[in-house]
Protein backbone atom coordinates (compact mmCIF):
# COMPACT_ATOMS: atom_id res chain seq x y z
CA UNK A 1 0.00 0.00 0.00
CA UNK A 2 2.69 2.48 0.97
CA UNK A 3 4.70 1.41 -1.83
CA UNK A 4 2.03 2.24 -3.89
CA UNK A 5 1.10 5.58 -2.71
CA UNK A 6 5.46 6.43 -3.20
CA UNK A 7 5.39 5.43 -6.44
CA UNK A 8 2.05 7.47 -7.37
CA UNK A 9 3.91 10.37 -5.35
CA UNK A 10 7.14 10.09 -7.59
CA UNK A 11 5.19 9.65 -10.48
CA UNK A 12 3.29 12.94 -9.92
CA UNK A 13 6.61 14.43 -9.21
CA UNK A 14 8.08 13.65 -12.42
CA UNK A 15 5.00 14.85 -14.07
CA UNK A 16 4.98 18.59 -12.57
CA UNK A 17 8.90 18.52 -13.67
CA UNK A 18 7.70 17.74 -16.93
CA UNK A 19 5.23 20.28 -16.95
CA UNK A 20 7.43 23.36 -15.75
CA UNK A 21 9.95 22.11 -18.47
CA UNK A 22 6.92 23.12 -21.47
CA UNK A 23 5.27 25.77 -19.92
CA UNK A 24 6.15 28.74 -21.73
CA UNK A 25 7.80 30.91 -19.45
CA UNK A 26 6.40 34.45 -19.43
CA UNK A 27 8.49 37.47 -18.94
CA UNK A 28 6.96 38.57 -15.93
CA UNK A 29 8.41 42.37 -16.45
CA UNK A 30 7.36 42.18 -19.88
CA UNK A 31 3.69 41.29 -18.68
CA UNK A 32 4.11 43.93 -16.10
CA UNK A 33 5.10 46.81 -18.57
CA UNK A 34 2.31 45.68 -21.21
CA UNK A 35 -0.47 45.63 -18.73
CA UNK A 36 0.83 49.18 -17.60
CA UNK A 37 0.99 50.63 -21.03
CA UNK A 38 -2.44 49.13 -21.88
CA UNK A 39 -4.15 49.75 -18.64
CA UNK A 40 -2.57 53.74 -18.61
CA UNK A 41 -3.78 54.29 -22.38
CA UNK A 42 -7.54 53.33 -21.18
CA UNK A 43 -7.44 55.39 -18.51
CA UNK A 44 -6.29 58.58 -20.29
CA UNK A 45 -8.74 58.11 -23.02
CA UNK A 46 -11.11 57.57 -20.31
CA UNK A 47 -9.92 61.06 -19.08
CA UNK A 48 -9.74 62.77 -22.51
CA UNK A 49 -13.56 61.79 -23.31
CA UNK A 50 -14.45 63.10 -19.34
CA UNK A 51 -12.20 66.70 -20.70
CA UNK A 52 -14.31 66.49 -23.81
CA UNK A 53 -17.73 66.25 -22.11
CA UNK A 54 -16.81 69.02 -19.86
CA UNK A 55 -15.88 71.40 -22.56
CA UNK A 56 -18.86 70.72 -24.50
CA UNK A 57 -21.20 70.73 -22.04
CA UNK A 58 -19.59 73.27 -19.02
CA UNK A 59 -22.70 72.44 -16.86
CA UNK A 60 -22.52 68.70 -16.35
CA UNK A 61 -22.27 67.91 -12.61
CA UNK A 62 -18.88 65.62 -11.96
CA UNK A 63 -20.99 62.14 -11.83
CA UNK A 64 -22.76 62.77 -15.12
CA UNK A 65 -19.65 63.35 -17.27
CA UNK A 66 -18.63 59.91 -15.18
CA UNK A 67 -21.38 58.06 -16.81
CA UNK A 68 -20.59 59.54 -19.54
CA UNK A 69 -17.32 58.39 -20.15
CA UNK A 70 -18.21 54.77 -18.71
CA UNK A 71 -21.17 54.88 -21.19
CA UNK A 72 -18.87 55.56 -24.53
CA UNK A 73 -15.66 53.57 -22.77
CA UNK A 74 -18.48 50.55 -22.80
CA UNK A 75 -19.91 51.55 -26.16
CA UNK A 76 -16.63 51.48 -28.06
CA UNK A 77 -15.36 48.15 -25.86
CA UNK A 78 -18.32 46.17 -27.19
CA UNK A 79 -17.87 47.01 -30.57
CA UNK A 80 -14.09 46.11 -30.84
CA UNK A 81 -15.32 42.97 -29.17
CA UNK A 82 -17.71 42.38 -32.19
CA UNK A 83 -15.03 43.23 -34.64
CA UNK A 84 -12.68 41.08 -33.02
CA UNK A 85 -9.98 43.97 -31.78
CA UNK A 86 -10.77 43.63 -28.75
CA UNK A 87 -9.07 40.17 -28.69
CA UNK A 88 -5.62 41.11 -30.01
CA UNK A 89 -5.30 44.10 -27.50
CA UNK A 90 -6.35 41.49 -24.86
CA UNK A 91 -3.60 38.82 -25.82
CA UNK A 92 -0.97 41.63 -25.23
CA UNK A 93 -2.58 43.63 -22.59
CA UNK A 94 -3.51 40.59 -19.79
CA UNK A 95 -4.39 42.81 -16.65
CA UNK A 96 -4.27 46.18 -18.74
CA UNK A 97 -7.17 44.63 -20.84
CA UNK A 98 -9.28 43.32 -18.36
CA UNK A 99 -9.25 45.69 -15.14
CA UNK A 100 -10.67 48.55 -16.68
CA UNK A 101 -14.07 49.09 -17.84
CA UNK A 102 -13.73 47.80 -20.97
CA UNK A 103 -13.03 44.56 -20.01
CA UNK A 104 -16.22 44.34 -18.13
CA UNK A 105 -17.74 45.07 -21.34
CA UNK A 106 -15.65 42.48 -23.29
CA UNK A 107 -16.45 39.65 -21.10
CA UNK A 108 -20.13 40.33 -21.55
CA UNK A 109 -20.58 40.72 -24.77
CA UNK A 110 -17.77 37.83 -25.44
CA UNK A 111 -20.11 35.59 -23.18
CA UNK A 112 -23.01 36.57 -25.29
CA UNK A 113 -21.60 36.21 -28.39
CA UNK A 114 -19.82 32.83 -27.84
CA UNK A 115 -23.56 31.44 -26.80
CA UNK A 116 -25.72 32.68 -29.84
CA UNK A 117 -25.51 29.51 -31.54
CA UNK A 118 -27.60 27.96 -28.49
CA UNK A 119 -30.02 30.67 -29.06
CA UNK A 120 -30.67 34.36 -27.62
CA UNK A 121 -33.09 33.47 -25.31
CA UNK A 122 -31.33 30.57 -23.70
CA UNK A 123 -27.60 31.16 -25.07
CA UNK A 124 -27.65 34.88 -25.35
CA UNK A 125 -29.89 36.23 -22.24
CA UNK A 126 -28.88 33.19 -19.89
CA UNK A 127 -25.01 33.82 -20.29
CA UNK A 128 -24.67 37.34 -20.69
CA UNK A 129 -23.27 37.31 -16.78
CA UNK A 130 -21.84 34.00 -16.53
CA UNK A 131 -18.27 35.94 -16.46
CA UNK A 132 -19.55 39.60 -14.90
CA UNK A 133 -21.82 38.13 -12.26
CA UNK A 134 -19.43 37.53 -9.98
CA UNK A 135 -19.03 40.85 -9.86
CA UNK A 136 -22.19 42.43 -10.27
CA UNK A 137 -23.51 40.10 -7.27
CA UNK A 138 -20.41 41.05 -5.01
CA UNK A 139 -20.92 45.04 -5.99
CA UNK A 140 -24.59 45.09 -5.14
CA UNK A 141 -24.30 43.06 -1.37
CA UNK A 142 -21.02 44.71 -0.64
CA UNK A 143 -22.83 48.35 -1.73
CA UNK A 144 -25.52 47.97 -0.28
CA UNK A 145 -23.95 46.70 3.26
CA UNK A 146 -21.54 49.78 2.87
CA UNK A 147 -24.76 51.92 2.56
CA UNK A 148 -26.39 49.98 5.18
CA UNK A 149 -23.18 50.53 7.70
CA UNK A 150 -22.79 54.40 6.87
CA UNK A 151 -26.44 55.01 7.93
CA UNK A 152 -26.52 53.08 11.23
CA UNK A 153 -22.96 53.15 12.13
CA UNK A 154 -21.66 57.31 11.13
CA UNK A 155 -25.51 58.48 11.01
CA UNK A 156 -25.84 58.10 14.86
CA UNK B 1 0.19 77.27 -18.07
CA UNK B 2 -3.30 75.55 -18.14
CA UNK B 3 -1.76 73.76 -20.36
CA UNK B 4 1.21 71.94 -18.55
CA UNK B 5 -1.10 71.37 -15.48
CA UNK B 6 -3.56 69.03 -18.06
CA UNK B 7 -0.33 67.30 -18.84
CA UNK B 8 0.06 66.52 -15.05
CA UNK B 9 -2.84 65.59 -14.79
CA UNK B 10 -2.48 62.99 -17.55
CA UNK B 11 0.67 61.59 -16.31
CA UNK B 12 -0.83 60.97 -13.13
CA UNK B 13 -4.03 59.14 -14.70
CA UNK B 14 -1.46 57.32 -16.86
CA UNK B 15 0.70 56.10 -13.76
CA UNK B 16 -2.42 55.15 -11.50
CA UNK B 17 -4.37 53.09 -14.06
CA UNK B 18 -1.37 51.64 -15.74
CA UNK B 19 0.05 51.08 -11.95
CA UNK B 20 -3.75 49.17 -10.90
CA UNK B 21 -3.69 47.23 -13.84
CA UNK B 22 0.44 45.84 -13.37
CA UNK B 23 -0.81 45.56 -9.93
CA UNK B 24 -3.55 43.28 -10.83
CA UNK B 25 -1.24 41.42 -13.39
CA UNK B 26 1.26 40.53 -10.76
CA UNK B 27 -1.28 38.81 -8.91
CA UNK B 28 -1.99 36.81 -11.43
CA UNK B 29 1.60 35.90 -12.36
CA UNK B 30 2.30 35.48 -8.52
CA UNK B 31 -0.69 34.16 -6.52
CA UNK B 32 -2.24 32.56 -9.66
CA UNK B 33 -5.64 33.82 -8.86
CA UNK B 34 -8.65 33.71 -11.76
CA UNK B 35 -9.34 36.91 -13.74
CA UNK B 36 -12.64 37.01 -11.58
CA UNK B 37 -11.56 36.82 -8.47
CA UNK B 38 -9.36 39.77 -8.97
CA UNK B 39 -11.69 41.87 -10.32
CA UNK B 40 -13.71 41.07 -7.51
CA UNK B 41 -10.86 42.04 -4.82
CA UNK B 42 -10.49 45.34 -6.66
CA UNK B 43 -14.29 46.06 -6.98
CA UNK B 44 -14.86 45.49 -3.46
CA UNK B 45 -11.29 47.55 -2.60
CA UNK B 46 -13.47 50.09 -4.40
CA UNK B 47 -16.49 49.83 -2.24
CA UNK B 48 -14.46 49.70 0.73
CA UNK B 49 -12.58 52.93 -0.03
CA UNK B 50 -15.45 54.81 -0.78
CA UNK B 51 -17.49 53.24 2.58
CA UNK B 52 -15.07 55.23 4.61
CA UNK B 53 -15.12 57.86 2.87
CA UNK B 54 -11.12 58.40 1.65
CA UNK B 55 -11.92 57.78 -2.66
CA UNK B 56 -12.87 61.08 -3.26
CA UNK B 57 -9.82 62.60 -2.14
CA UNK B 58 -7.84 60.08 -4.31
CA UNK B 59 -10.53 61.00 -7.67
CA UNK B 60 -9.62 64.67 -7.06
CA UNK B 61 -5.80 63.96 -7.71
CA UNK B 62 -6.00 60.57 -9.68
CA UNK B 63 -9.49 61.67 -11.83
CA UNK B 64 -10.07 58.68 -14.27
CA UNK B 65 -6.97 56.83 -13.34
CA UNK B 66 -9.22 55.46 -10.45
CA UNK B 67 -12.36 55.77 -12.10
CA UNK B 68 -12.03 53.94 -15.19
CA UNK B 69 -10.78 50.50 -13.12
CA UNK B 70 -13.29 48.09 -11.77
CA UNK B 71 -12.36 49.85 -8.21
CA UNK B 72 -14.58 53.12 -9.71
CA UNK B 73 -17.10 50.88 -10.29
CA UNK B 74 -17.21 49.87 -7.26
CA UNK B 75 -17.11 53.31 -5.15
CA UNK B 76 -20.12 54.27 -7.19
CA UNK B 77 -22.32 51.31 -6.38
CA UNK B 78 -21.23 52.13 -2.75
CA UNK B 79 -21.51 56.47 -3.47
CA UNK B 80 -25.00 55.66 -4.38
CA UNK B 81 -25.89 53.41 -2.19
CA UNK B 82 -24.79 56.00 0.88
CA UNK B 83 -26.56 58.93 -0.73
CA UNK B 84 -30.06 56.59 -1.33
CA UNK B 85 -29.48 55.73 2.59
CA UNK B 86 -28.95 58.88 3.72
CA UNK B 87 -32.15 60.22 1.69
CA UNK B 88 -34.92 57.89 2.16
CA UNK B 89 -33.99 55.68 4.99
CA UNK B 90 -32.12 52.13 4.76
CA UNK B 91 -34.72 50.96 1.98
CA UNK B 92 -32.29 52.87 -0.06
CA UNK B 93 -29.51 51.11 0.35
CA UNK B 94 -30.93 48.42 -2.09
CA UNK B 95 -31.63 50.46 -4.81
CA UNK B 96 -29.06 53.35 -4.42
CA UNK B 97 -25.81 51.46 -5.66
CA UNK B 98 -27.84 49.67 -8.73
CA UNK B 99 -29.44 53.40 -10.12
CA UNK B 100 -26.01 55.08 -9.84
CA UNK B 101 -24.26 52.51 -11.82
CA UNK B 102 -27.53 51.76 -14.22
CA UNK B 103 -26.02 53.83 -17.04
CA UNK B 104 -22.91 52.25 -17.57
CA UNK B 105 -24.83 48.41 -17.06
CA UNK B 106 -27.59 49.00 -18.93
CA UNK B 107 -25.56 50.58 -22.29
CA UNK B 108 -23.38 47.14 -21.76
CA UNK B 109 -26.36 44.89 -21.71
CA UNK B 110 -28.19 46.43 -24.80
CA UNK B 111 -25.12 46.51 -26.60
CA UNK B 112 -23.93 43.64 -25.95
CA UNK B 113 -27.38 41.98 -27.33
CA UNK B 114 -27.06 44.83 -30.17
CA UNK B 115 -23.79 43.31 -30.93
CA UNK B 116 -24.34 39.32 -30.85
CA UNK B 117 -27.26 39.71 -33.24
CA UNK B 118 -24.73 41.77 -35.78
CA UNK B 119 -21.47 39.42 -35.28
CA UNK B 120 -20.80 35.87 -34.84
CA UNK B 121 -18.34 34.61 -32.58
CA UNK B 122 -14.77 34.02 -34.57
CA UNK B 123 -12.98 30.48 -33.69
CA UNK B 124 -9.95 31.55 -31.37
Amino acid sequence: MSENTNSIKARNALYNEYVDTITPKTNIFKALFHSFVIGGITCIIGQGIGDIAKLIAPSLSTEMVGNITAMILVTVAILFTGLGFFDVIARQGGAGSFLPITGFANAMASASMEFKTEGLIFGTSVKLFSVVGPVVVNGIVWSTVAGLLNLWILGI
Amino acid sequence: MEIWKNIGTYAIVFAVGGGLCALAELLIVRTKLTPARILVIFLIGGIVLEGIGVYDYIFKVCQAGISVPIVGFGASLAKGSIQMAKQVGFIGAFAGGLIRTAYGVGVAVVMSYIVTLLFSARAK
